[in-house]
């Protein structure tokens, strides 16, 4: 069954069409590598579907059910754009952790503030909140950081601020868990500390869509690979397709650069 | 002149400082938040209007600002201050003079504490904006779990400076004739030909001054636990 389905995305940023038509589909577990240069339109494509920009055309889809489609709401309202969101989890380059609150904190913050608008009677309310920060615990050791429950983020490394940010992406229990370059602000020693929580994370079947410049990575850990050039697809199929065997001179030309 | 007496003055002129001191926070900071908001509001006029007086505000005296004050009842109002006074239900015309000190010291300072939230605001990176977003919080939830607490670590040290320069302003309220502790000090050395009563006045300005340096000095310790 398809989770997620993209059709014909375009996104412009004044006169610069960031994103030219895009168009894919994402099954239940899989995981999606976004490989192409800076300036491709990937980070572009993760913004949209987490609705950080409003694209201009196309229809996004998530289990059937059509969560942005351009020509006809252009406008959402703030009650329905956070719900469709939701959707989505997103983790991102520069990891955006709370700094004023601990790390549990960060994790649980969100989902007990959805919690709090719902308005339950006060003993469910109380065990609705143990719950949440319970899983929060949870998700926490399964980053490996049970640790570090109440260590505020700045005493952290990188590698390991980034795995509390996917702990917080997992809390609300998305759908489809996005990565923007999730390694590419790390010291090259930090990175495999991520990628690994990233690669249990397929283990245990999440779908992901994941934009990467590790392609070693991307090809041991995507079900698909698209590589975007100037807001296109220019080419996609399985890791073997396309980093074995790319058709497009274009691909063939960014590969080599990344092998040198 | 006898020591005692006098300190007692002094307290009592120093009572009216603190008066205007705390009032004038107590209005200007909400005031304060509330012209932020305006001048970076996506809303262009607004924004340019309240730029506009942050612009006259900060430009001008603020004792050519408290003067033009007492000058608005009977300009815009055609009403002579008495008849403002009891309009309002003010009996006396001290009252009503300090009335005036204090709306023109609360507009003020509501102007420079509204550019120091804008920069404390606009300082907090777009980052922690998304990253509320994409959690799905609203815009208020990310206002105030996320974004509020860095933005007043951020302005902390910028509002101490005011709020101190904001002790020794109070001294311009004499010019309204509101009797503040450089009024009742005045008026001695001016009775008894010394300087020493205006020399004890500084010292309560110190004292003061000194207590607000501590304050801060704990507020920003208890903030500090995070590095951004």
């Amino acid at each position: 069954m398809n989770v997620l389905e993209v059709k014909n995305l375009t996104k412009s940023f004044g006169d610069h069409q960031v994103i030219k038509g895009v168009s894919f589909t994402l099954k239940q577990g899989e995981v999606l590598v976004l490989i192409g240069s800076s300036g491709s339109g990937k980070t572009t494509l993760l913004r949209c579907l987490n609705f950080l920009e409003t694209p201009d055309g196309g229809i996004v889809n998530v289990l059937g059910e059509d969560v942005f489609n351009a020509a006809l709401h252009r406008k959402l309202t703030e009650k329905m754009l956070r719900d469709r969101r939701l959707h989505f989890g997103l983790v991102f380059q520069s990891f955006n952790l709370f700094p004023q609150h601990n790390v549990l904190k960060n994790v649980t913050l969100a989902p007990l503030l959805r919690l709090k608008e719902k308005k339950l009677p006060k003993a469910e309310m109380k065990k609705a909140q143990e719950e949440i920060i319970e899983n929060g615990k949870q998700l926490i050791s399964m980053v490996g950081l049970s640790d570090k429950l109440d260590a505020y983020p700045c005493t952290l490394s990188g590698g390991q601020q980034q795995r509390v940010a996917i702990a917080r992406a997992l809390a609300l229990n998305p759908d489809i868990l996005c990565f923007d370059e999730p390694t590419s602000a790390l010291d090259p020693e930090l990175t495999g500390e991520v990628l690994r929580v990233i690669r249990s994370l397929k283990d245990q079947g999440r779908t992901m869509i994941v934009v990467t410049h590790e392609m070693e990575f991307a090809k041991n850990v995507a079900d698909h690979v698209i590589y975007m050039a100037d807001g296109v697809i220019e080419e996609e199929g399985t890791p073997a397709d396309v980093f074995d065997n790319p058709q497009s001179e274009r691909t063939k030309a960014f590969l080599a650069a990344g092998k040198k | 002149m006898e020591f005692w007496p006098l300190i007692y003055e002094l307290c009592e002129g120093f009572s009216l400082t603190l008066k205007l001191f705390a009032l004038t926070l107590v209005f200007s900071i909400p005031l304060g938040f509330i012209c932020s908001f305006a001048a970076m509001s996506p809303f262009k006029p607004l924004s340019w209007l309240m730029n506009g007086i942050i612009w006259i505000v900060r430009g001008t005296p603020l004792l050519l600002q408290c003067i033009i004050v007492t000058f608005i009842p009977s300009t815009l109002l055609d009403m002579p201050n008495k008849d403002f006074a009891a309009m309002l239900h003010i009996d006396t015309m001290a009252d009503l003079q300090f009335l005036f000190v204090l709306i023109a010291f609360s507009l003020n300072y509501a102007c420079y504490f509204a550019v120091i939230f804008e920069g404390g605001i606009k300082n907090v990176s777009v980052g922690q904006h998304e990253a509320g977003q994409v959690l799905g919080m609203t815009k208020g939830q990310i206002f105030r779990h996320v974004i509020l607490m860095q933005v007043v670590r951020k302005i902390t040290a910028p509002m101490s400076n005011e709020i101190i320069t904001l002790v020794k302003d109070t001294a311009l309220a004499r010019a309204l004739s509101v009797v503040e502790i450089i009024a009742v000090a005045y008026q001695n050395v001016n009775k008894f030909a010394v300087l020493s009563p205006l020399i004890y006045a500084s010292v309560f300005y110190l004292a003061f001054s000194g207590i607000l340096t501590i304050v801060f000095h704990l507020v920003e310790k208890k903030l500090s636990y995070y590095t951004v």
